[in-house]
């Protein structure tokens, strides 16, 4: 602060704000515009259709027809004024949004705690080149910088400006090349998304009642189930379109997935973005092709709303190729290496299924549990990522002498838990752990991972910023 | 306690008595009413055995909640080390959570009317985890206010990123 009064009066260079594309409040209020228009005609249609128009006095459809009309200007108003009030620029470190029409908003992001950059293409931006670019960042229960939408080639120019700077480098770095590492052919993903519990049953259940259709009188029960087996077809398909053509691969700047049948979603998530690796072997996967699924917690796709989807890291491969994705990501991590002890005998009076697969352990670097006799979940985290360590002990569990204990991550969809401990191992691996944690927070991965030694200004000045006293 | 939730090198500090103080006044302050409710009822429908069990049942209640209080007050505890801070409560479900100061993102000291009145604060940390959930209520303020200040001390000089 006090730099700039003794400073040397260079004019700054002034901030170029951009905007965002002329046809996004088309493509933002499309929804809204047929949702009012399948209203006008719902209201309209069975009075045309029955000739009803004469009993009708003229001037209860000129009315209707003029609020349509009014609403529709005044929304094709708003979107307008509210795209001329949306502008963006990048200056010094800072992705800056200002919004809004009333209420005036400016934010600014910081470029170092980019968590990932995330560009989205709906069916109908795909149509007209659009694309949505949405900066992931920690914190917040949605995605907090979105830019909806710019031409194809403004994203992707964009997204390569702001990983270059979030790397901490110049803004003319030019787009880091990639190598291609997994491909999940369509075969597999169809044959992976037809092999759950409930699409099986869904189409057992089908089969039955049209075998009994064919070969018996036509029975009622159909009807009943109609609602169940379309809302698995809907699921189905809904998972299916989303992973259709999953690509990843891996660039300086992270790793890059691209994915999507009808709405394309390419996502970047730089190094050390990584919380947490599950690898979920659903039980159907585990019984016939020995499949595996890989999911990741990234601090900007929370639980919430349809990043929920983002954090699939590999949708459907062979187990083995899965392990060494993960080792790949978590680099130094040694799953199958890693020796997990399981739990007393006596906690399967708690849990009599799954007792028989809980397991944990881990090495110097990261911290594996597992659990699940049927369907079975792995998780690895690094220690360095770890918040708070967390034991805790119910009733039923202090009788048996046992203890749980938590690594608290971000939040996200993976919670990484240590069940059924015995009491005494279960204090020993909270000490273990928050030891751990703090030597490996000492070597952790700069923010801005391409230059190394600004890692410890930019964690302090960021930390020291949320950390007032509480006023 | 046993050895579960007890590291050997935490010294723990207790929280104020007023926290037990506090909610044993809530506490009767609940429990007579609902007896006061009872007793009314039951002359109202002229029926002495309702306000007699109301009245039975919310006694012994409140001896039992009494005892909860005390029990569950005498469970909390926190412990600043070197490098992180430690909090336990509970004895039914017991927890106990270790937060590294260089994972705190901000502290919080609240105090309502109530407990303004008992002379208990809360002090709560907040990591990026929304699950580390690691609270101390019933301080004496002027405690809670050194903790704070202590605290965000710490987390300064050990600051890390996510």
């Amino acid at each position: 602060m006090t730099q700039s009064v003794d400073a040397p009066s260079t004019p700054e260079p002034p901030v170029v704000l951009h905007r965002l594309h002329p046809l996004s409040p088309l493509l933002r209020g499309w929804k809204a515009f047929t949702a009012l228009a399948a209203y006008g005609i719902a209201d309209a249609a069975p009075r045309i259709l029955s000739g009803d128009l004469e009993g009708r006095r003229p001037a209860s459809v000129l009315i209707a027809g003029g609020f349509f009309g009014v609403a529709l200007l005044g929304a094709a108003a708003y979107g307008v004024l509210s795209w001329r009030f949306t502008r963006y620029a990048i200056h010094a470190g800072d992705l800056r949004i200002d919004t809004g029409v009333l209420f005036r908003q400016s934010r600014r992001v910081r470029l170092d705690r980019v968590q990932a950059v995330d560009v989205v293409r709906p069916l109908l931006a795909r149509a007209l080149g659009l694309a949505e670019l949405r900066l992931e960042v920690a914190g917040g229960s949605k995605t907090e910088a979105p830019l909806a939408y710019l031409s194809e080639e403004d994203a992707h120019r964009l997204r390569a400006e702001l990983l270059a700077r979030a790397a901490g480098l110049g803004e003319s770095t030019p787009e880091a090349p990639e190598r291609l590492m997994y491909v999940v052919p369509d075969g597999r993903l169809l044959a992976a998304n037809l092999l759950q519990i409930p699409v099986v049953l869904a189409l057992l259940l089908g089969a039955v009642f049209a075998a009994a259709a064919v070969f018996a009188e036509p029975v009622g029960a159909p009807f009943v189930l109609i609602p169940a087996v379309g809302s698995v077809a809907l699921t189905f398909g809904r998972q299916f379109a989303a992973n259709q053509g999953f690509t990843l691969a891996e660039s300086p700047d992270g790793l890059r997935i691209r994915r999507g049948l009808l709405e394309t979603r390419a996502q970047t998530v730089p190094p050390g973005r990584i919380q947490a690796v599950r690898l979920i072997e659903p039980v159907l996967w585990r019984l016939t092709t020995g499949w595996a699924r890989l999911e990741v917690e990234v601090a900007g796709y929370t639980a919430a709303g349809d990043n929920a989807a983002s954090a699939v890291l590999l949708p459907v491969a062979a187990r083995a190729d899965c392990v060494a994705l993960m080792e790949r990501v978590l680099p130094g991590a040694n799953v199958a290496g890693t020796a997990l002890t399981g739990v007393p005998r006596r906690a399967r009076w708690l849990d009599p299924v799954a007792g028989r697969g809980l397991a944990a352990g881990g090495d110097e670097r990261y911290f594996v549990t597992r659990r699940g006799a049927l369907r079975r979940e792995t998780d690895v985290m690094p220690h360095e990522r770890v918040q708070s360590v967390r034991a805790h002990q119910g009733p039923l569990q202090r009788l048996l002498r046992l203890a749980s204990v938590t690594l608290d991550t971000t939040p996200g969809p993976i919670t990484v838990s240590a069940e059924h401990r015995d009491a005494g191992e279960a204090l020993q691996l909270v000490e273990r752990q928050a030891r751990l944690a703090r030597t490996a927070r000492a070597r952790a991965v700069a923010e801005q991972w391409m230059r190394a030694s600004d890692r410890a200004d930019a964690a302090v000045d960021g930390t020291s910023a949320g950390l007032g006293d509480g006023q | 306690m046993d050895e579960a939730f007890d590291p050997e090198d935490a010294s723990w500090s207790r929280v104020s008595p007023g926290l037990a103080r506090l909610r044993r006044t809530v506490l009767v302050a609940v429990v007579a009413v609902l007896i006061a409710l009872s007793v009314v009822i039951g002359l109202a429908v002229d029926a002495r055995a309702v306000a007699v069990a109301g009245a039975v049942v919310g006694i012994a209640a409140g001896g039992w909640g009494w005892w909860l209080v005390g029990r569950n007050y005498r469970a909390w505890g926190y412990a600043e080390r070197a490098e992180d801070l430690l909090v336990r409560h509970g004895v039914a479900f017991r927890q106990l959570v270790v937060v590294p100061y260089g994972r705190m993102q901000f502290v919080d000291v609240t105090a309502g009317p109530l407990q303004r009145r008992f002379g208990v604060a809360t002090v709560q940390l907040h990591t990026a985890a929304a699950a580390s959930d690691a609270q101390i209520p019933g301080l004496v303020p002027a405690e809670a206010a050194r903790l704070r200040d202590r605290l965000a001390a710490h987390g300064e000089s050990r600051a890390a990123g996510l």
